[in-house]
């Protein structure tokens, strides 16, 4: 498995080097593991209900958080500095072509991570993501081409969780938590990606 | 004539729901070429065509659902 990490990127363009290293994996190079954070960005899923977004389009890109519409399962999500990116270029054609083992891979090792930071976490079933209580702490949506997936997981270290008042966070009514919060200081984004990169070499 | 099929996603998944067509019927296509979406789960699948030649019809429209194994649309 191939680790990047992509530093501050903007959405377009690591949505733009996600769909190369897709191809490449597709034409037979090996897994890549993308970490990253994106400037404040509301992506449209392909099951986004308008109602999804709280306010106009015009308000919204008024406070500095773009909007774009992707090809990934879900509704509306919002990635922004402090959010760790996990995207998993993996070709599940080496890895059990099933949908369902694989996002249900991506919520325990994302449920193991937040437990090595002293946070208990869970799955809900028939809910996609990862939780403590009712507040949701990682959102997971991805895109499969030729078995081969990309889009992944937001997980909120220190992200500004004021912005996901502009949405329904997947379409849901929910609350959005942060490691910050639950842990009551800033979490250096360094050690949740060796913990996130620790979890994919274990499991994966 | 050539049906669309759903695919296998993975046992336990039974049903999809079409998101987008990338093409209307009368597109010709070619094998392989990106001809629609499905999501289930939280996760969205490009679906192929299957070979080359007309697009004759859809038969599970955006938005609606299908079963494993049926035919989302049809190519002559």
């Amino acid at each position: 498995m191939n680790i990047q990490d992509w530093g501050l990127i903007d959405y377009s363009q690591g949505y733009a080097r996600q769909k190369a290293l897709v191809q490449d994996v597709i034409a037979g190079a090996d897994d890549h593991l993308i970490l990253c954070e994106h400037p404040p960005v509301l992506t449209l899923g392909r099951m986004t209900n308008p109602d999804s977004l709280l306010y106009q389009r015009a308000d919204i890109e008024a406070r500095g958080v773009a909007i774009v519409g992707i090809d990934r399962g879900g509704d509306v999500t919002l990635h922004a500095p402090g959010q760790l990116v996990v995207y998993p270029i993996f070709n599940l054609n080496k890895r059990g072509k099933n949908l369902k083992v694989y996002m249900e891979k991506l919520e325990e090792l994302a449920v193991d991570l937040l437990r090595n930071f002293g946070i208990l976490a869970i799955s809900i079933p028939g809910k996609r993501g990862v939780f403590v209580g009712k507040d949701k702490i990682i959102s997971i949506g991805v895109g499969v081409r030729k078995w081969v997936t990309y889009h992944g997981l937001g997980i909120n270290v220190n992200t500004d969780l004021s912005l996901f008042n502009l949405i329904k966070p997947c379409g849901l009514d929910v609350r959005m938590s942060s490691m910050k919060k639950l842990m009551g200081h800033a979490v250096d984004m360094q050690d949740v990606k060796k913990e996130i990169i620790n979890q994919f070499n274990t499991r994966c | 004539m050539i049906n669309i099929i759903l695919p296998e996603l993975g046992e336990g998944i039974t049903q999809a729901t079409v998101a987008c067509w990338h093409a209307k019927p009368g597109d010709n296509l070619t094998a392989g070429q990106e001809v629609c979406e499905v999501v289930t789960d939280k996760a969205s699948f490009v679906i192929e065509a299957p070979q080359s030649g007309k697009l004759s019809s859809i038969t599970v429209d955006e938005g609606r659902e299908a079963s494993i194994g049926s035919t989302l649309g049809t190519i002559e």
